[in-house]
């Protein structure tokens, strides 16, 4: 056997594609599912946490940047341990999906409410004054002033960001959740041979690419300009 | 609440399974003296690729970019350790868990330095250029300078992100710091040396996060 066929055989095994491609599928649909259910909580708790900061109450917000910084500081495997390995021996048990997600939806909530203050301080002071200053009130000037202005700003760090954490999805092969990893990894030893492991490596690249070339698009939008 | 404290607190048991964790720790900043420099090395080649006069070369170094962007790390890393092995290539988990990273990190580190060396003004490479500066010496003593000043937050916050990737070792078995924390978990069925890690994880990397988010604001002011 030459060495071309080697290698088609070893990663492009065809008869192992037709096999494992179903499970394949059904891991990209856990992925999928698990991803959005990250994004969508993930950064509407960011902006939640992010709106409470403008109140400027001293100990919610002292709270909520140590939640922030925490997570941002804490490799994500190693909150994914702790809470899949620590909840069941004191009595919480949650299926290893809804553990994925919690964490994963934390953590992108500490930096999603991190890029949103962020955005919201570099929306200058004369803004909200002369908004209150006609009359109107606090959470209007946020939600129909400050707020449209700042998000504008945070689109492409936002998009990099939370492409980078939903990427994490790929953890749950370590706790059982079969999304792509979990099946590649699975059917890899059960075939003996790297193809579903490089249909995995494919699958995440079909779903996140158009990710990386919208946040790559973004960025050169709203590109970085020396005064 | 006793039993929260028994599982997740637990000063006895993180007393003894500090020593296997600490030989963790070490692991883990050998690890990061690995990974770093080469991250940082291979992110600049990657830069300058993806801004070379040709076309073709520009476009190329983009794709491979965003591939490795779109990969998970640890996607990366199982077909580096546990695939290529059946070509034949068997690798040892630290050098399974180098070429990895070094795959995904100069791809993130090159965005970050080509972001930097784009916002310096043409004019700085065209002016350096023209007192009779060689091209190298424009980029080492003139450009890259300003370059790297530009984007010192992003560098920061991607090494934390490097460092928080370094747990992703444990998977493959490398005895780092989480690896360990979790050898001892499994030992004494309780959660305590995992939280351990995480103090150590919190020690290391709290200060940088703060002082990223302290240059960021400086910056956007």
């Amino acid at each position: 056997m030459d060495a071309w066929s080697r290698f088609l055989d070893t990663f492009f095994k065809w008869e192992l594609i037709e096999r494992y491609f179903p499970a394949i599928l059904d891991g990209m649909a856990v992925t999928i599912e698990i991803a959005a259910a990250v994004v969508v909580t993930g950064i509407l708790l960011g902006l939640v946490l992010a709106i409470l900061r403008t109140f400027r109450i001293r100990p919610l917000s002292a709270l909520i940047v140590i939640f922030a910084d925490m997570l941002r500081a804490l490799p994500p495997l190693v909150l994914v341990l702790i809470v899949f390995f620590g909840l069941p021996n004191v009595g919480i048990y949650l299926p290893s999906f809804a553990v994925l997600w919690i964490v994963l939806a934390g953590v992108l909530a500490a930096f999603a409410e991190e890029i949103f203050w962020a955005g919201i301080l570099s929306i200058p002071k004369g803004q909200w004054e002369a908004a209150r200053s006609t009359g109107i009130g606090f959470i209007t000037t946020l939600t129909h002033i400050v707020l449209p202005q700042a998000v504008r700003l945070t689109v492409a760090p936002l998009t990099n960001r939370t492409l980078a954490i939903t990427k994490n999805t790929a953890l749950g092969m370590v706790i059982g959740v079969s999304e792509i990893l979990g099946q590649a990894t699975t059917g890899q030893s059960f075939a003996g041979n790297a193809t579903p492991l490089t249909m995995g490596a494919i699958a995440y690249v079909i779903l996140f690419i158009p990710v990386v070339v919208l946040g790559r698009w973004l960025e050169t939008r709203f590109r970085w300009r020396r005064a | 609440m006793e039993a929260l404290f028994q599982q997740f607190f637990n000063v006895s048991i993180m007393t003894r399974a500090l020593p296997l964790v600490l030989t963790g720790l070490w692991q883990t900043l050998l690890l990061c003296l690995v990974v770093i420099p080469l991250g940082l090395v291979g992110g600049l080649l990657v830069a300058l690729t993806s801004l070379a006069p040709s076309r073709a070369v520009r476009w190329t170094a983009a794709a491979a970019i965003d591939f490795f962007r779109a990969i998970p790390p640890l996607v990366l890393l199982m077909f580096v350790y546990a695939g290529l092995p059946f070509a034949g290539i068997r690798l040892s988990p630290l050098a399974a868990v180098a070429i990895a990273f070094l795959l995904n990190n100069s791809s993130y580190y090159g965005e970050i330095y080509r972001a930097g060396i784009e916002s310096v003004g043409r004019g700085q490479w065209d002016a350096a250029r023209s007192t009779g500066l060689k091209a190298h010496q424009a980029l080492a003593y003139v450009v890259l300078p300003q370059a790297l000043r530009n984007v010192l937050p992003d560098l920061i916050s991607n090494t934390v992100e490097v460092v928080k990737l370094t747990s992703l070792a444990s998977v493959v078995a490398l005895p780092e710091l989480l690896y360990s924390a979790d050898m001892a978990r499994s030992i004494t069925f309780n959660t305590s040396p995992v939280v351990l890690a995480a103090a150590i994880y919190l020690v290391m990397l709290w200060p940088i996060v703060r002082l990223v988010s302290r240059l960021e604001r400086r910056l956007a002011s």
